[in-house]
């Protein structure tokens, strides 16, 4: 029984962190390849400063999706609304006079009511979300067009765009960071002395486990004082960067710590065991459309203010990007797998592929099918690894 | 003869579903095959029609004298054999015509030619003398229609042999009149046919011989003309009732749940009622077996007092004398009933996830701080129940698509018991796990009405409720037909309220 035990820890050690490693591994590899590729260019704090610029719209997009697939659902709508909503916001601000706080909230709205929306087709009239969504795609852009007549929206207001473009304080930034590192360490102390509470400790291997999450504590402090100092180089971490890093947060805590996270899982997993257990998964699905659809304003606002103006067709494919993202950080479309973690990594993985290839001066087209086939690979040898593992 | 199966052998991992099965058809002949559920009817049909290919099984299949070997449906189709399945397997959207030649469309240049395929099509039908217009959807046609044009179609591909399973289970009695009309003229045209029902009475009225099978064996061939519906009943059944079952001794408490003029109306046909006026109690500390079988709708009771039944429910329920209204499973959780339902994987288990986020998916909230979860409260409870249900498994970590049946069962046992439900209600507990693991399991149920908790059992193993029940109620097309205590309860009695004798 003991050594039972023992094994089972092992192959619990193995399937769930030794996909997050050979995603972390797989995208050091790619950064060298870049580094080497553009000479030096690709390292250098101002390009990684840019290229967490450039993750952050659709890393917060991805967390969203990623609670979405995990209860089983898809949403192709999300660039649209990304782009209603920024259009929302800019011409709220820019003609209306809402102010930034006004502006701000009526996107957010907007794209929380258009969330309600999908998910109460989806859930209660039994429409497939991949119809309501595709549906969505269209409506939604259409509405944009409309409402701006076609024009790009522009937006002046520097308060609203500082929201894009400026940086945290240096000071700031290394605050932050060390209130990161003490939440990290405490977390690892107190799931120690939890994982103590219960019998299972007793073996040789729980100590090994115990020796892995203080290295795991070890190696996320070092990467955010290594990630604070990098973007203080570059003038601070990008405002938008800080919020990608506390929606990524958030995503976490509901996804483990929560009961409706919980919930998302067994739904995704299996919707008639989650029903029959009493779950309101209808009630749980709008929910987390809701919750997709609140992301996809902040990433709206963000996007706007980079660009200091909404255009009617921003966000196109941006829903292709982020459901990219999920799968290639290992969530099944099937629903009940999947984590926030990965999906930021996929996130990451992507906009690295975009940025390092930029660099590289790739065609446009090239690049496109590059990326397409990376999709497909990586979840091909997902699946591979899969059907192995029995 | 038409066709002879001879001594039939077919071994599952761990059970002998088929022993020394003999079994044979004349020309126009319609021999009966009867037996309890799990008796290892629809295991000799599937060899004979080739889904269990010649090699899976031994001993030897002839057709007009003729060895044959079927390695699939198509080499046991070519030889005239033909399936009529429970669940129709017509296309609905296409039409008469279209269904009957799918696959094998008349046609030239790659063109079908329609109107060859329609012709055809009245021709067959008209042979049977039954008229439709070929060109009429399937899905406009009544259930009892379908099936006569499911026959059509294997008449149309030269069937000789044709394998009728539970063919009246979805028609009305006029319907069924019709079928046996056409039944009869297939005899004439000396077409054997093999009829598998639950229903003596049509056993009796179209068959020309009756097999009878049970546990997998043959206990009975004979002529109609001498045997009665007692007997069939007796040989159907004769079988001790194994010890394996726990010596029960129930105290009854006050009445715990009880049910009042219940009707449920079929999803999809909403005047069509599925239960009928049905109305039982079951006390503190009782286990309530209910038998019939299937399709006489023990499930559907169930779910539908679990608030998880799609149509109309009509009727009034109340636990421990008080009335409620459940619409749906929370509302059934939170007045302590709990589901173990049939088909685990199914309906019970989220089965790539670890064994506690199993057992706490149904009572998630007691181990939550506000929304936060409490994993360290999961875990331990978790570990307490695989301690007192002996769940075989390195850890609660593990997951649960690595664990063996009777584990994974007693994963969702577990599921239940951590909501503390005053009233159970089990469904095929123990199908697909093996005897030592079902014996296991048996006590289990047994402790939990020592326990004080009502258990409502539902199973199609009839020494299961025998041996497990206080109370049996049996069920048959919806109504119930027999109530029987534990004392006076008989294989034969229940076999017969069963069967609506």
């Amino acid at each position: 029984m003991k050594e039972e035990k023992q094994r089972e820890l092992q192959i619990k050690l193995q399937t769930s962190s030794l996909r997050a490693y050979t995603m972390l591994a797989i995208l050091i590899l790619i950064w060298l390849f870049f580094h080497w590729q553009t000479g030096g260019i690709f390292l250098t704090p101002r390009n990684l400063s840019n290229l967490m610029l450039q993750t952050s719209v659709t890393g917060i997009l991805a967390i969203g999706m990623l609670m979405l697939i995990a209860a089983g659902q898809i949403d192709l709508s999300v660039g649209s609304v990304l782009g209603l909503a920024g259009g929302v916001a800019a011409i709220a601000i820019t003609y209306w006079d809402y102010g930034v706080a006004g502006s701000i909230i009526l996107a957010i709205f907007v794209c929380m009511l258009i969330g309600f929306v999908h998910g109460t087709l989806v859930a209660y009239f039994n429409i497939p979300a991949f119809i309501v969504t595709l549906g969505g795609l269209l409506a939604w852009r259409g509405a944009i067009k409309g409402l701006s007549q076609g024009e790009t929206v522009p937006i002046l207001n520097p308060t609203f765009k500082a929201i894009g473009q400026s940086n945290v304080p240096a000071n700031v930034g290394w605050t932050l960071a060390l209130v990161a590192i003490a939440l990290i360490l405490f977390l690892t102390y107190n799931h120690a002395k939890k994982l103590k509470k219960l019998s299972l400790e007793t073996t040789n291997n729980s100590n090994n486990q115990k020796l892995l999450s203080v290295f795991r504590a070890i190696i996320l402090s070092v990467a955010f004082l290594l990630f604070t100092y990098v973007m203080n180089l570059e003038g601070g971490i990008p405002f938008p960067v800080l919020i990608f890093l506390l929606s990524a947060l958030a995503g976490t805590f509901i996804t483990n710590s929560t009961v409706f996270g919980r919930h998302l899982y067994a739904i995704g997993g299996n919707r008639e065991a989650a029903r029959l257990s009493g779950i309101d998964t209808k009630g749980s699905i709008v929910k987390v459309y809701i919750l997709l659809g609140m992301l996809t304003g902040v990433a709206a606002v963000i996007f706007a203010a980079r660009q200091a103006s909404a255009s009617p067709d921003a966000g196109t494919l941006k829903e292709l990007e982020a459901i990219a993202a999920c799968v290639i950080g290992g969530a099944s479309l099937v629903g009940g797998r999947g984590t926030i973690f990965g999906a930021c990594l996929g996130a990451l993985i992507m906009s690295s592929l975009d940025n390092g290839m930029s660099l590289l001066n790739i065609r446009d087209y090239v690049q496109e099918i590059i990326k397409g086939t990376i999709l497909v690979l990586a979840v091909g040898i997902d699946m591979a690894g899969r059907k192995t593992r029995g | 003869m038409l066709l002879r199966m001879r001594s039939i052998t077919k071994q599952f991992p761990g059970v002998k579903a088929l022993e020394d099965v003999n079994f044979d058809l004349f020309e126009g002949e319609c021999h009966a095959l009867v037996g309890e559920n799990g008796a290892g009817k629809s295991t000799l049909m599937k060899i004979l029609s080739g889904v269990y290919p010649c090699g899976s099984y031994e001993g030897e299949i002839f057709i007009d004298g003729e060895q044959k070997c079927f390695y699939s449906v198509k080499d046991a189709e070519k030889a005239g054999i033909a399936i009529i399945f429970q669940e129709l397997s017509l296309v609905k959207e296409l039409s008469v015509a279209e269904n009957i030649f799918l696959g094998r469309e008349p046609s030239r240049f790659g063109m079908i030619n329609r109107d060859l395929m329609e012709r055809k099509t009245q021709e067959i039908l008209q042979d049977l003398h039954f008229s439709i217009d070929p060109r009429t959807p399937i899905g406009e046609l009544s259930i009892g229609k379908q099936q006569i044009v499911e026959i059509a179609k294997a008449l149309s591909k030269q069937a000789r042999i044709l394998l009728l399973d539970e063919p009246t289970s979805a028609l009305t009695e006029s319907e069924t009149e019709t079928l046996f009309e056409i039944l009869k003229k297939l005899k004439k045209r000396n077409v054997g046919m093999i009829y598998i029902s639950h229903k003596l009475e049509e056993v009796f009225s179209i068959s020309d011989r009756i097999t009878v099978l049970r546990d997998g064996k043959t206990v009975k061939t004979d002529l109609k003309e001498n045997l009665t519906k007692n007997q069939v009943i007796s040989l159907m059944v004769g079988r001790e009732v194994e010890s394996v079952f726990p010596k029960i001794s129930h105290s009854f408490g006050d009445v715990a749940l009880e049910v009042k003029n219940l009707n449920v109306y079929d999803t999809e046909a909403p005047n069509k009622r599925i239960l009928k006026n049905i109305s039982f109690h079951v006390c503190k500390g009782e286990i309530l077996g209910i038998a019939g079988l299937m399709g006489a709708g023990r499930t559907e009771l169930l779910r539908a007092i679990f608030g998880d039944w799609n149509g109309k429910v009509t009727g009034e329920i109340f636990i421990e004398g008080k009335k409620v209204t459940i619409n749906s499973p929370l509302d059934a959780i939170r007045n302590k009933i709990a589901f173990v339902t049939e088909d685990r994987k199914r309906y019970g288990l989220v089965i790539e996830k670890s064994i506690f986020e199993n057992t706490t998916l149904a009572s998630l909230k007691k181990f939550a701080k506000g929304f936060v979860t409490d994993k360290i409260a999961e875990i331990k409870a978790t570990q307490e129940l695989m301690d007192s249900l002996k769940i075989k498994a390195p850890s609660p970590f593990a997951t649960v698509e690595n664990l063996s049946g009777g584990n994974q069962q007693k994963v969702v046992l577990g599921k239940w018991l951590l909501t503390n439900p005053k009233i159970m209600f089990l469904d095929e507990p123990t199908r697909g796990i093996d005897v030592g693991a079902k014996r296991e399991f048996y006590f289990q149920i047994d402790s939990l009405a020592k326990q004080g908790r009502a258990i409502v059992l539902v199973s199609s193993e009839l020494p299961e409720v025998l041996g497990l029940s206080d109370r049996i109620l049996v069920l048959h097309e919806g109504r119930i037909t027999g109530e029987f205590l534990r004392s006076e309860a008989t294989p034969e009695k229940i076999m017969q309220a069963a069967t609506g004798l």
